[in-house]
C-alpha cells in the first residue's frame, strides 16, 4: 500500500475533526498521521492527513470526504512536488561522557537543543518522516527517555495556493 | 379543551420531484422572538406544514409556540419512531421534506432508527430534538444525550445551535441539504436554553455552506460517451434505482426507454418508477428478483445504471455480478460511482437532467446511423420472462396463501393507491405481485430493512395525501413493533388500511432457517396462529380502527372491498396465512446471481443458451 497525503480545508467549527475522524474509523480506513492547524483564512482550518491506501481506495475515501458539509476542498500533494515536514522532540540520556557526541549528531541533522540537564538533552527536529527516522537512529543507542512527534505537515511547491477561496 | 379542532384537510401535495412553489417568506425587518418562536417561524417559512412528535422536557419551549401557529400542524405520535418513519413516509409520498421532532436524551435516541433508514434509502427528512440547556450539556444531565455526536455517521449533516441568532439559517440550511443533491436527513439539536433565549427572526436568511456544491449538470464528454455505448450495445439494461424517483425523472425514463427500447429493471427502491404494465419492464432484479431480471443483468454487455448504487441484493456476489458487462452509471452522489463496481462511464449529475442529455446524444448517435440489433436479446429474454414468470403455490395445508392476499389488495386497490410495507418475506411479496405504475407509490425500508416501518410510513404518507387510499401491508412480527401508531391514526384522522399477512411467524427468518439451518426454528414462532396472541382484530378494535379477519381464500376479495369502503376509521385486516409460504425466486446470500433459484430446487440452466 502505498502512502498518500491528502490537505483537506475544512469549516474551522466545533467537531468537525470528529467528523473527518469518525468518516475514516467507518469507512474502513487507517489514518498514518493527521494534523489540524488554521490557515490564512480565520473561518478555515487545514488537515493533513497521512494515509496508506490504493489508487481505488483513495479515490472512495475523498469522495466521502468530499460529501462531509464542513468539507470545502481536497487536494492531494504529492511527494515531489510538495514540501512535506514534520516536528520530533526527543529527550536522550545525555551525561558528560557522550554529550559531545549527541550533540554532533544534533549539528549533523541541523536539528537543535530545545532543554538541557544533567543527565539529558531534549532536541527538536524537524523534517520529513525519512530525516527524522535516520536521527532517531543514530540517537538510540544513547538512550531515547521520551519522544513525541506531529503528524506530517505539507505544501504545494510553487506560487499557487490552494486556499484561494472560490466565490 | 372544550372544542374538539378539526384536522384541516391539507391541500394534495405535487407528485415526486415535481417543482413545488416556493413558500412565501414573511416580510418586513427583523422582529424580536424567542428561540423556539423563531424556530416556528423558520419551519413556516420554509414551507413546513406539518410535524410528527412527542413533547418532553428539553423540546417544552417549542412547543409553546406551535400551538399558536395555524400554518403548522403537530401530529402527536405514540413513540418517537413513528415520528421518524412518518415524517420518512409523508417526504416519500408528497416529495417535500418531512419533518420530526422529539426531546433530549431517550426521545432524541428513538429517533436513531428512522434518521438511520431515512439515511440509507436517500429520503429528506429534519429531525428536530431538545437538548439539555448549554451549560449543562457534557455533565451527564437528566435526559442528555450526545445525539449530533450518536447521529454523525447516519445524517447527512447535523447542527447543535449554540446561539439563538443562527436559528432561521439553520432551518434553512437543514432544509435545503435535505432536499437538494442526495436527499438524506439532517438533524437540528437546540438547547433548552437556546429555544428560551430573546433573539430576532428574520426571513429569508444567508445560507453558509461553503463546502456544499451538489453537481447536478452531468459532463457533456461523459453523456457523449455513454451515448456511443448504448447504441452500440447488443445486451444493454437499464438498471433503474431510487434516484430516479428522488430526482422525479419518472417521465424522461420513459421517453429514454421507448427510443432506445433497451430492457429495463427496477431495484426496490425504484418501484413504480416505471409501470410495471410496460412490456420494457422485467421486474426487479435482486435477491428476489424476477428470473428475467436477474439474468438481464447477469447476461448483459451494458448496463445503464440511473440513480442505483450496486447494492449487495442486487448484485449478489460481487466478482461473478454482470461478468460481460460494461457499465454506464449515473448518480447525483459521485462517492456512489465505482464504490462496489467499476465504472467505464461515470456521470456524476441529477438523474432528471442525465437521461434528458442522454436522449438527446443517442438521438444524434442514432441519427448518424449507430445502432446496433437488440432483436436477439429480447428475444432471449421475453423468453425467459415466459418461462419463469413470477408465481407461487398454494400451501399444501390448505392455508390461505399470503401471496394471493397481496396480489388481491394490489388487484382491487389499484395503482393509484399508496402501499408500504414492513421488512420480511410481505415486503417482497408487495414488491412482486402488487402492480406498481406510479412513482411514490411504493415505500419501503430498502437499505436498512427497518421492522415496523409499514404503519407509521403509511400514517405521514396518508397525512401527505388525505385524498389516496394508503394501504401498509405489514407482517405480523414488524406490526407488533410500531401498530401503537393506529392510536395516532384513529385520533387524528388519518384513516390508513394495514393488512397483516399474519403467518405467525417471523417469517423470512424462519425461511432462511428451513433452507439454511436445517429447518430447526430458533425463535422464530411468534405464537400469532398458536396462542392468537395478540388478537389482531380486537387490538385493532382497542386503538380505534376497525379489525377484520380473513382466513379464507374465498373471503379475500369481500374483506378486502369491506376495508375499502371504510373511511373514517384506520382498517386492520388479520390475513391468517400459511407460515411454509417461501418468497420465490431466491439468490442464496454470498452466492452469485448465476445460482438464481426460480422456486425450490428450480435452478434456470443460463449457460445453455450461450451462443
Amino acid at each position: 500500500m502505498t502512502k498518500h497525503t491528502l490537505s483537506v480545508l475544512v469549516e474551522n467549527k466545533p467537531g468537525v475533526l470528529a467528523r473527518v475522524a469518525g468518516l475514516f474509523s467507518r469507512r474502513g480506513f487507517n489514518i498514518d498521521s493527521l494534523a489540524v492547524g488554521p490557515t490564512e483564512h480565520a473561518e478555515v482550518s487545514r488537515m493533513t492527513i497521512v494515509v496508506a491506501v490504493e489508487e481505488l481506495p483513495l479515490e472512495q475515501v475523498t469522495k466521502q470526504l468530499n460529501k462531509l458539509i464542513n468539507v470545502i476542498k481536497i487536494v492531494e500533494l504529492e511527494a515531489p512536488t510538495a514540501v512535506q515536514r514534520e516536528l520530533l522532540l526527543v529527550k536522550v540520556r545525555a551525561d558528560a561522557t557522550v554529550r559531545s557526541q549527541v550533540l554532533e549528531t544534533v549539528q549533523l541533522f541541523r536539528a537543535k537543543v530545545v532543554d538541557v540537564s544533567p543527565e539529558a538533552l531534549t532536541v527538536e527536529a524537524t523534517g520529513t518522516a525519512d530525516k527524522l527516522d535516520a536521527l532517531l537512529r543514530m540517537l538510540e543507542p544513547y538512550g531515547i527517555r521520551e519522544m513525541v512527534q506531529s503528524g506530517m505537515v505539507a505544501i504545494g511547491r510553487g506560487p499557487r495556493s490552494i486556499t484561494a477561496i472560490r466565490s | 379543551m372544550t372544542t374538539t379542532p378539526q384536522r384541516p384537510v391539507p391541500v394534495p401535495a405535487p407528485p415526486p420531484g415535481s417543482p413545488r412553489p416556493k413558500p412565501t417568506p414573511p416580510a418586513g425587518a427583523p422582529v424580536r422572538v424567542t428561540g423556539a418562536q423563531s424556530l416556528v417561524r423558520s419551519l413556516e417559512a420554509v414551507g413546513c406544514e406539518v410535524v410528527f412528535g412527542i413533547p418532553g422536557g428539553a423540546i417544552l419551549p417549542a412547543y409553546d409556540p406551535l400551538l399558536d401557529s395555524d400554518r403548522l400542524r403537530h401530529v402527536l405520535v405514540r413513540h418517537e419512531q413513528g415520528a421518524g418513519h412518518a415524517a420518512t413516509g409523508y417526504a416519500q409520498a408528497t416529495g417535500r421534506v418531512g419533518v420530526c421532532m422529539a426531546t433530549s436524551g431517550p426521545g432524541a435516541t428513538n429517533l436513531v432508527t428512522p434518521i438511520a433508514d431515512a439515511y440509507m434509502d436517500s429520503v429528506p427528512i429534519v429531525a428536530i430534538t431538545g437538548q439539555v440547556p448549554s451549560w449543562s450539556i457534557g455533565t451527564d444531565a437528566f435526559q442528555e444525550a450526545d445525539i449530533s455526536g450518536i447521529t454523525l455517521p447516519i445524517t447527512k449533516h447535523n447542527f447543535l445551535v449554540t446561539d439563538p441568532a443562527d436559528i432561521p439559517r439553520v432551518i434553512a440550511e437543514a432544509f435545503h441539504l435535505a432536499s437538494t443533491g442526495r436527499p438524506g436527513p439532517v438533524l437540528v439539536d437546540l438547547p433548552k436554553d437556546v429555544l428560551q433565549a430573546q433573539t430576532t427572526f428574520g426571513w429569508p436568511p444567508e445560507l453558509r455552506l461553503p463546502g456544499y456544491r451538489p453537481t447536478t449538470r452531468p459532463h457533456g464528454k461523459q453523456i457523449r460517451e455513454a451515448a456511443k455505448l448504448i447504441a452500440s450495445a447488443s445486451r444493454p439494461v437499464l438498471y433503474v434505482g431510487g434516484g430516479v424517483i428522488r430526482a422525479g425523472a419518472c417521465p424522461q425514463l420513459r421517453e429514454l426507454a421507448e427510443l432506445t427500447g433497451i430492457p429495463l429493471v427496477t431495484t426496490l427502491m425504484a418501484r413504480g418508477a416505471f409501470p410495471d404494465s410496460h412490456p420494457s419492464h422485467f421486474g426487479m432484479p435482486g435477491m428476489h428478483g424476477t428470473v428475467a431480471a436477474v439474468a438481464a443483468m447477469q447476461k448483459s454487455d451494458l448496463l445503464i445504471a440511473l440513480g442505483a448504487r450496486f447494492d449487495d441484493r442486487v448484485t449478489g456476489q460481487l466478482a461473478t455480478f454482470a461478468p460481460d458487462a460494461q457499465v454506464v452509471h449515473a448518480d447525483i452522489d459521485p462517492a456512489e460511482i465505482s464504490k462496489n463496481r467499476k465504472a467505464d462511464v461515470p456521470i456524476v449529475g441529477d438523474c432528471k437532467e442525465v437521461i434528458v442529455e442522454l436522449l438527446d446524444a443517442i438521438r444524434a448517435e442514432y441519427a448518424s446511423g449507430h445502432r446496433a440489433s437488440i432483436d436477439a436479446w429480447w428475444t432471449q429474454l421475453d423468453q425467459l420472462r415466459e418461462t419463469f414468470p413470477l408465481g407461487y403455490d398454494w400451501p399444501s395445508d390448505g392455508s390461505l396463501s399470503p401471496q394471493y392476499a397481496i396480489e388481491r389488495i394490489g388487484a382491487l386497490v389499484g395503482p393509484d393507491a399508496i402501499y408500504t410495507a414492513g421488512v420480511g418475506q410481505h415486503q417482497m411479496w408487495a414488491a412482486q405481485f402488487v402492480r406498481y405504475e406510479h412513482p411514490g407509490t411504493w415505500i419501503n425500508s430498502g437499505g436498512l430493512g427497518t421492522m415496523g416501518f409499514a404503519v407509521p410510513a403509511a400514517m405521514g404518507a396518508k397525512y401527505g395525501h388525505p385524498d389516496k387510499q394508503v394501504w401498509a401491508i405489514d407482517g405480523d412480527g414488524c406490526f407488533q413493533m410500531t401498530n401503537q401508531e393506529l392510536a395516532t391514526c384513529a385520533i387524528e384522522n388519518i384513516p390508513i388500511k394495514v393488512a397483516v399477512i399474519n403467518n405467525g411467524n417471523l417469517g423470512m427468518v424462519r425461511q432462511w432457517q428451513n433452507l439454511f439451518y436445517a429447518e430447526r426454528y430458533s425463535s422464530t414462532d411468534l405464537g400469532t396462529h398458536k396462542h392468537r396472541i395478540p388478537d389482531f382484530v380486537l387490538l385493532a378494535e382497542a386503538l380505534g380502527c376497525v379489525g377484520l379477519r380473513c382466513e379464507a381464500r374465498e373471503d379475500v376479495d369481500r374483506v378486502i372491498r369491506e376495508a375499502m369502503e371504510i373511511d373514517d376509521r384506520p382498517v386492520v385486516i388479520d390475513f391468517v396465512v400459511g407460515k411454509d409460504a417461501q418468497v420465490w425466486p431466491m439468490v442464496a446470500a454470498g452466492t452469485g446471481n448465476d445460482h438464481i433459484m426460480a422456486a425450490r430446487g428450480i435452478r434456470p440452466l443460463f449457460d445453455e443458451d450461450e451462443g
